[in-house]
């Protein structure tokens, strides 16, 4: 395609009018805005007019813009750089490292751009073809270590047809924009291949394979792993009003979910809380692999204040890198916040494109580009028949926390588990604040399902007793109901609520959780006949103080056995009452 | 540069004027010339071929066809130097309180952000005297913070009061849709409190035009920067950002722009986190703390809706006192920890006593509440309120965690109050021995 050239129109906030003089636009591609101090301010196709007039999103501040600066096309989609180097990094939603911008500037001064994968590292490449086999895209030309992995060198996955390889490097020590292999198609047209290669972030890649999610991964928070579970190649939405724990949470999932790579968005979000993980990370050490926490995950953080339209990329930037890591075979999980702020960069544009919109402003097509970005999750069956996944756990965040805005709405269609956040338990600090009645998942549980049915059960009567006790007062209610709700109050103390922010009980790791959940079903399977109120209440609270204890206890701590063991007379006591009266 | 002058305006709004010319650049400065020489500051804001549209500081009222506009060859800029402090300017950065104009270094303002990775990880608690800030939701350097208030609460006394209490190097305090007497009061309290020579004031009241007072933030954050930059802690005071967002609102309404929620432009949302993400402590430098308010009649609406998902939290304000819920210092985990080993748990177990009395007082209402521990948490409540929540009452952080114990111990029993038996064996007062909390006598 020949390269189109043109000149500025018209400028409105990051929306772009260009009048191309010469050449073919395409819709999506990449163009350079050259400003007058000559600075080329990266863009995107969104829209094109009468033939020669391409509306531009500009990922950048348009200041001292003006009608008549020149244009350059690239003919180029927006694409992210795949290959070793990725894990470890943070940028921003054009794949800018931040660390290296940040040698040169203290601010994200415009028209920067930055090689994505650095160019001077060597990495120890080992090929697995030889010259003369058959090779199409996507196969695997040979690997080098990368931190945790041993990170595959694929043919590019847009090369297709048959090709011979003519010529591939011996094992040794390359960068990424070396030279690795030469390989020729029918036709005897040749193609140079380096260690990586670009694809279009808004293209889904295509699955070799794809089945269904059913194995849990576990997350370590209690009340998603027993009741609303997410798994491997699964998607979640989490909801919820500003200050319901939503962060807190998203940090905690990054932390402890057993994912092979972590990969966190901060689309729109405070730089604070994106600066937390990226410092905080490298410094914490993964208990599974005994190394930095940072060396299997990669943040894109285009924070609020970054140019709008480049927080339209970040999501889709991170969803191809978690493509790339699922076509490695491993298990990558995808932590998006805010999906509302995508929606939202999305609603700007559209609204300077003076679209018609839709609800609440949002453009008509959000729902469908909200149901295309989840379905870009799911477990793949790769050709060697190892399986990769997908996992994507996705913030929303509601305009006045209300769970029936559009974007909630197609979230909530588009998900297969739903974690509603409620200010009610963020206001009572019952930590993670995730609604015990309105949320929900599709993907089974470490637990055997008639057991979450089980503790659901309680959890439901529990709050029915709440309401009459309201009402009625607790005169108003038996001793046998009094019990009954007791029981799901210290379900919810001691099994639910986790203090993210304690070494031990921050995170449950499923062996403890089974531990965890026999003693809880003792608890509530014990028939207690106290009488009255006082007593009753009393008789729990010393148990959710002793089961408290016990869970700030590490298993191999003095003291942990004989807490259990505290635990369990104390039930035994129970019974005891029982027969005295 | 040559500065040309144009004569054919097409159309003059509220606060938007139009006209055609060449060359001009997007946010560029322009000079509005009344025919008897008077001249007014205006901003580009669009520009389609050679239709330019520009923002009118001084409002759109008087400017007439005959009027000339001049385009200046360079963006809004603000004066910046040490002799700024104790000084009083408008929105559009002219000196008010009749000293002299400050012909000093020029910075840009409404510059880029800050790289992420040149901000620190906040570490350093303020105090603040106010228990309900200190305990609760403690609040940190660096801290980008609003009061949510309703028109009519002492909010503006509050954000003096924080201001004046801490140990700021600079305080900037940057005033949009003042009353008169605010502005004054705000003025008297810096004097009271021996912080003029480091303060500096850029105030816009009601009787200026509303585009002076969409400048006010933008002038108040690039100064403070430039402070920061130097290695200082500077504190920025916004009031009152729905005010603020108001402007916007009719700035964009008269471009005929598509409003999203109830009539605020689709970028509300990054308007306001482009002004608060100038809040950080950076690395190799000093800090921006930024305090604002937000006045609003409930949460839901849309300035203070989006401004909670930008802000580390807030403090709500009601009926004077500060609310424990809906109050949030998002940044309070990085220093609660390293207080008091008393500090976060404490924290805890008093709010979730509160919210188990709270809904002991919806059970009041039915009449259904007669059983001893739901008048015991009443009584809490009580005490509490009486106790913690006054936002005007001083005390240091740890008399105020001393309190809470004392609270504690005088309406609960020890395993009622589900906090470790670690805690509760060093903490726990012993039976008339309250340290802050004079013992009620009951009958």
């Amino acid at each position: 395609m020949h390269k189109a050239k043109g000149e500025v129109v018209s400028v409105n906030e990051s929306l772009v009018g260009v009048r191309t003089t010469d050449g073919a636009i395409m819709n999506g591609e990449v163009a350079y805005i050259i400003v007058e101090d000559g600075k080329r301010l990266k863009s995107e196709v969104i829209d094109v007019k009468e033939g020669n007039r391409a509306y531009l999103q500009v990922f950048e501040d348009t200041n001292w813009m003006k009608v008549g600066d020149p244009v350059e096309f690239t003919g180029l989609p927006l694409a992210v750089k795949l290959g070793p180097g990725i894990l470890g990094s943070v940028t921003d939603g054009l794949q800018n490292p931040l660390y290296e911008l940040g040698k040169i500037e203290w601010f994200l001064e415009r028209g920067l751009e930055v090689d994505p994968l650095d160019n001077t590292q060597k990495w120890h490449f080992t090929p697995m073809v030889e010259e003369g086999a058959a090779v199409t895209g996507s196969t695997v030309l040979g690997s080098v270590p990368e931190k945790l992995f041993e990170h595959k060198i694929f043919v590019p996955f847009s090369i297709q047809g048959n090709h011979t390889v003519t010529h591939i490097v011996k094992e040794g020590d390359y960068t990424v924009d070396e030279p690795i292999a030469t390989i020729q198609d029918s036709t005897g047209k040749s193609v140079e291949l380096t260690m990586a290669f670009e694809w279009p972030v808004k293209r889904p890649m295509p699955f070799t394979e794809r089945s269904v999610p059913i194995k849990p991964m576990p997350t370590g928070i209690r009340i998603l792993d027993a009741l609303f579970p997410i798994a491997y190649g699964g998607t979640a939405c989490n909801p919820g009003p500003f200050g319901a724990g939503k962060t807190v949470l998203q940090h905690s999932l990054a932390r402890h979910s057993q994912a092979d790579v972590v990969i966190i968005a901060a689309c729109g979000e405070r730089a604070g809380e994106a600066v937390e993980v990226f410092k905080d990370f490298p410094e914490l050490i993964d208990p599974r692999t005994g190394k930095s926490l940072m060396d299997r995950t990669y943040i894109v953080g285009n924070t609020s204040s970054m140019p709008v339209a480049a927080r339209e990329a970040s999501v889709y930037m991170a969803t191809t890198v978690g493509e790339y890591y699922r076509k490695q075979g491993l298990n990558v999980l995808i932590l998006a916040d805010s999906t509302s702020r995508w929606a939202q960069a999305l609603r700007e544009t559209s609204g300077r494109k003076e679209e018609i919109p839709g609800p609440e402003a949002f453009p008509m097509y959000i729902s469908t580009l909200i149901s295309a970005f989840y379905d870009r999750a799911g477990v793949e069956i790769l050709g060697d028949g190892n399986t990769g996944s997908l996992s994507i756990i996705g913030t929303v965040s509601p305009a006045g926390g209300n769970f029936d805005e559009p974007v909630t709405q197609a979230t909530l269609l588009s998900t297969g588990a739903f974690w509603g956040l409620s200010r009610a338990l963020s206001d009572a600090r019952k930590y993670p604040a995730i609604d015990r009645i309105d949320s929900n998942s599709k993907y089974p549980s470490q637990l055997e399902q008639e057991e979450v049915t089980y503790l659901l059960e309680l959890l439901r009567d529990g709050k029915t007793i709440a309401s009459n006790i309201i009402l009625m007062g607790e005169k108003g209610i038996t001793d046998e109901s009094y019990i009954r709700y007791q029981k799901a109050e210290l379900l919810d103390a001691v099994f639910l609520q986790q203090n993210s922010f304690h070494e031990v009980d921050g995170v449950t790791h499923p062996e403890r959780l089974r531990l965890m959940f026999n003693m809880i079903q003792e608890i509530i399977d014990t028939p207690v006949d106290i009488k009255g109120k006082e007593e009753i209440r009393s008789h729990f609270n010393f148990i959710r103080q002793a089961f408290l204890d016990w869970n700030y206890m590490k298993p191999d701590e003095e003291g942990f056995d004989k807490q259990k063991t505290k635990l369990l007379n104390l039930l035994k006591q129970m019974g005891h009452v029982a027969e005295n009266v | 540069m040559l500065q040309k002058t144009y004569e054919n305006i097409d159309s003059i709004g509220r606060a938007i004027l139009s006209i055609k010319a060449q060359g001009v650049h997007n946010k560029e400065l322009a000079e509005v010339i009344y025919p008897n020489g008077q001249k007014a500051f205006a901003q580009v804001i669009a520009l389609d071929g050679d239709e330019v549209t520009l923002q009118l500081f001084g409002g759109g009222f008087g400017v007439s066809t005959d009027c000339k506009v001049r385009f200046l060859g360079k963006p809004i800029q603000v004066g910046f130097s040490d002799d700024m402090l104790g000084r009083v300017y408008s929105g559009n950065g002219q000196p008010i309180d009749k000293g002299p104009e400050l012909m000093s270094d020029m910075v840009r303002v409404a510059g880029p952000s800050i790289n992420p990775v040149k901000r620190l990880i906040p570490k350093d608690m303020i105090r603040t005297g106010v228990p309900m800030i200190d305990v609760f939701n403690t609040l940190v350097r660096s801290q980008k913070i609003p009061i949510f208030a309703k028109a009519g609460e002492p909010y503006n006394r509050l954000l003096a009061n924080i201001a004046t209490q801490t140990d700021a190097d600079v305080i900037i305090i940057g005033g949009v849709g003042l009353k008169y007497d605010e502005f004054h009061y705000f003025r008297q309290r810096i004097e009271e409190a021996g912080s003029k020579n480091k303060t500096i004031m850029f105030i816009h009241t009601h009787r200026d035009s509303i585009v002076e007072g969409l400048m006010v933030p933008d002038l108040a954050l690039a100064v403070a920067e430039q402070f920061a930059l130097q290695g200082k802690n500077v504190f920025v005071l916004l009031s009152d950002m729905t005010q603020w967002s108001d402007y916007l609102r009719q700035v964009a309404n008269a471009q005929d722009q598509i409003p999203a929620n109830q009539g605020y432009p689709g970028d509300l949302y990054s308007q306001l986190a482009s002004r608060y993400e100038k809040a950080a402590d950076i690395d190799g430098a000093g800090s921006l703390t930024i305090l604002g308010v937000t006045t609003m009649d409930d949460v839901t609406h849309p300035v203070p809706d989006n401004t909670g998902y930008i802000t580390e939290g807030q403090f709500y304000m009601k009926d004077g006192y500060l609310e424990l819920f809906g109050s949030l210092s998002r940044l309070k985990q990085q220093v609660n920890d390293r207080t008091r080993p008393d500090h976060r748990s404490i924290m805890n177990a008093m709010a979730r006593l509160l919210s188990e009395a709270e809904e002991r007082v919806k059970a009041q209402k039915f009449g259904s509440v007669k059983d001893d521990y739901s008048l015991r948490l009443l009584e809490y409540r009580k005490t509490f309120q009486r106790e913690l929540m006054d936002p005007f009452r001083y005390l240091e952080l740890e008399d105020a965690l001393d309190l809470c114990w004392d609270i504690l111990a005088q309406h609960f029993k020890k395993e009622e109050v589900g906090l470790s038996s670690k805690l509760i064996e060093a903490y726990w007062p012993e039976k008339g021995k309250f340290k802050i909390l004079k013992e009620m006598i009951h009958e």
